[in-house]
């Protein structure tokens, strides 16, 4: 096993192979067999020049300064693909292909797309690059009023993390608000932090940096802090990954649920709400941290069957082996960057297959993805009439006449 | 080869801006400051230049909020000396009178270049570069986006309007206005500027007296004021010209 404990090479920190095995499971790394399932599954593995097992042979050979010096790992949009197929259980996705990005961050080598990404979330706490102040601005007029935590100062049975693309991104504040509608015809009470929220840093973390994630995820741990509450709950499947797996290893340690987890628990208290029908097939889209990540596949659809007249269909590529929108581990903001090389993009190879499934509509339940198949189905040929709703959002048409 | 930059942290225009009660002034309690842009590329141009030819780096500001974040990361893109003038600058200042404060401590640094940006969102009394090298009595070129050295001279890309660019020889020391640097301000990851703050040290620099009067002399300062809209004449160039003579008529230039 040629895998030497601290690397001659210059260009590599002396904390890489530290935090390579220090991820939970690590050192299976050594037991790679270079099979390659890794680098076939991979939907970006044809255009990297180091694809998964690739690297691991680079870091064997004692090279591993050749990957630092493409932009290969770039492609990754780590949504766990690898991660789900490798044979010797290797994480791929949280140890190599993150530990990997963190040399390029330290090294300098980014796309600037990214950089303006992280800078923004650095400086605003959002990765938009919007305004602190004007996080719960999506909630402006909605009635009832919007129980702010720092305004109301009340105990809440749940706190309600937002995040970043459902209070800043107009697509995604549609489902943000069709949620608020569902949590008040449930009679729920619950709260939201607004300005004290910031982004939840797991797709930053994902882009290789760490120290942005830890301090974003303080300020997370300190606004919870301030609170009463039984539980979070969030739309978003990063911030639930983040709440759920890497804020207790920095003392955050709250219960959270996603969405669709927390309405599926309501589902007896729903269903007499959902009157209307709609007559569509639909197809439901696993998002890589929901699904693969976090092993949640069961509570969307269970949501989506309880629709009158809906019905559920399945896409080639579903529950583990689902197909990721593009979005994830910093994809979200190198759309550019991944256009440019590779000249496709993985939202549309989604909405192609949606529509050969003969789906009309596509149902998402992760914030990036609306904006990014709505965007993909204007430039896919017959994807004209495909529809993108969110859960929450059909949830809604089936509620309100 | 001693490179000084001087920046400002100016108002960040991702929050709207307002003005005070007095009328003369921005509404500072809510303001968010951010490191004005060009000053970021002129930080940027310096540690190029010391990449090149192994230049030592100073960074000077003065003491205002988010500054030492800047000065930190500067410290983090391998910068050599942090240096921030203590003093009150909550209410802002003006370029003329931070010209002259800086000017000693510049001095003292005996540089052969100062970078600073060739201008501020909030330069009401003209950018600080040309202050700068006046105090000093140093040649000054302003909006460059290149800079080369040859002996005792700086050879400087400096941008004309309509895309002229002209390469300029300039006697050092010198003072530069950086409109852009070689290649964008870099992103240096967290953890290094974590451990700048626990490695690097933020100096002080001579006291900064600000002498309000020496400013612009404000009368007042509001939002810009809705012009009324456009009206879009449609039709012929015949029934232009015609619509056009009569609204001429009707306002009484004709």
């Amino acid at each position: 096993m040629a895998m030497s404990a601290v690397s001659q090479s210059r260009k590599i920190t002396e904390q890489f192979y530290t935090s390579l095995f220090g991820v939970e499971d690590g050192e299976r790394i050594k037991a790679c067999l270079q099979c390659a399932t890794c680098s076939g599954i991979c939907p970006f593995g044809y255009i990297m020049d180091y694809p998964p097992g690739k690297i691991i042979s680079t870091i064997r050979a004692d090279i591993f300064d050749d990957v630092l010096n493409t932009d290969s790992i770039w492609f990754c949009v780590s949504c766990y693909a690898c991660t789900e197929v490798c044979p010797a259980k290797i994480p791929l996705t949280t140890g190599l292909m993150t530990r990997t990005k963190e040399e390029m961050l330290l090294a300098g080598n980014i796309p600037s797309e990214l950089q303006d990404a992280l800078m923004n979330s650095q400086r605003y706490g959002n990765p938009l690059g919007e305004s602190p102040r004007k996080r719960a601005e999506w909630a402006d007029g909605l009635s009832p009023e919007i129980t702010i935590m720092g305004k109301e100062n009340r105990p809440v049975d749940v706190l309600w993390f937002v995040g970043d693309y459902p209070s800043y991104h107009s697509r995604a504040q549609l489902s943000t608000k069709s949620f608020f509608k569902i949590l008040h015809i449930l009679n729920i009470d619950f709260g939201i932090l607004g300005r004290e929220e910031n982004s939840d840093g797991d797709s930053q973390r994902l882009a290789g940096e760490r120290g942005l994630f830890e301090i974003l995820a303080e300020k997370n741990g300190q606004a919870f802090s301030k609170y009463e509450f039984n539980k979070i709950i969030t739309t978003d499947p990063h911030a639930y990954n983040a709440i759920k797996n890497e804020y207790p290893n920095l003392g955050i340690e709250y219960p959270v649920q996603h969405y669709t987890e927390f309405l599926v628990e309501k589902l007896e208290i729903l269903k007499p709400f959902l009157v209307n029908e709609i007559q569509s097939r639909v197809a439901y889209h696993d998002p890589c941290y929901l699904g693969r990540a976090n092993g949640i596949y069961d509570a969307p659809r269970q949501l989506l069957e309880s629709i009158p007249g809906l019905e559920l269909i399945e896409m080639s590529h579903n529950r583990t082996t689902s197909l990721c929108c593009g979005g994830g581990g910093g994809g979200m903001w190198l759309d550019g960057f991944q256009w440019e090389k590779a000249h496709v993009r993985m939202s549309e190879w989604r909405v192609r297959e949606a529509v050969s499934a003969g789906a009309d509509i596509l149902a998402v339940s992760c914030p990036y993805e609306a904006p990014r198949f709505e965007d993909a189905a204007k430039m896919v040929q017959g994807a004209s009439r495909l529809v993108v709703k969110d859960i929450s959002e059909l949830l809604i048409e089936a509620i309100e006449n | 080869m001693n490179i000084v930059v001087v920046f400002k942290m100016v108002p960040d225009l991702v929050e709207e801006l307002s003005i005070d009660k007095g009328g003369k002034n921005l509404d500072r309690s809510w303001l968010r400051l951010i490191i004005n842009e060009f000053d970021d590329h002129a930080i940027e141009q310096a540690i190029l230049l010391k990449e090149q030819i192994g230049a030592h780096v100073t960074v000077v500001s003065y003491d205002i909020d988010g500054v030492d974040d800047v000065l930190f990361t500067a410290a983090a893109k391998e910068a050599d000396r942090l240096i921030k003038l203590p003093g009150d600058f909550k209410g802002g200042v003006n370029n003329h009178t931070l010209a002259r404060c800086i000017k000693k401590t510049i001095k003292e640094l005996q540089p052969d270049l100062i970078l600073t940006g060739v201008q501020g969102n909030d330069d009401l009394d003209g950018s600080l570069g040309p202050l700068l090298a006046e105090n000093l009595g140093l040649p000054y070129v302003g909006y460059v986006s290149g800079v080369q050295f040859s002996e005792n001279n700086a050879i400087v890309k400096k941008e004309f309007p309509g895309g002229l660019i002209a390469n300029m020889s300039v006697n050092l020391p010198a003072v530069l206005g950086i409109q852009a640097s070689e290649s964008p301000p870099r992103y240096v990851a967290v953890s290094k500027v974590r451990q700048a703050m626990k490695t690097a040290s933020i100096e002080e620099g001579e006291p900064v007296e600000l002498e309000p009067s020496s400013g612009p002399n404000i009368v007042r300062m509001y939002q810009p004021e809705v012009a009324q809209r456009a009206t879009m004449i449609e039709g012929d160039e015949e029934e232009i010209a015609i619509k056009l003579i009569e609204i001429f008529q009707e306002l009484g230039v004709l």
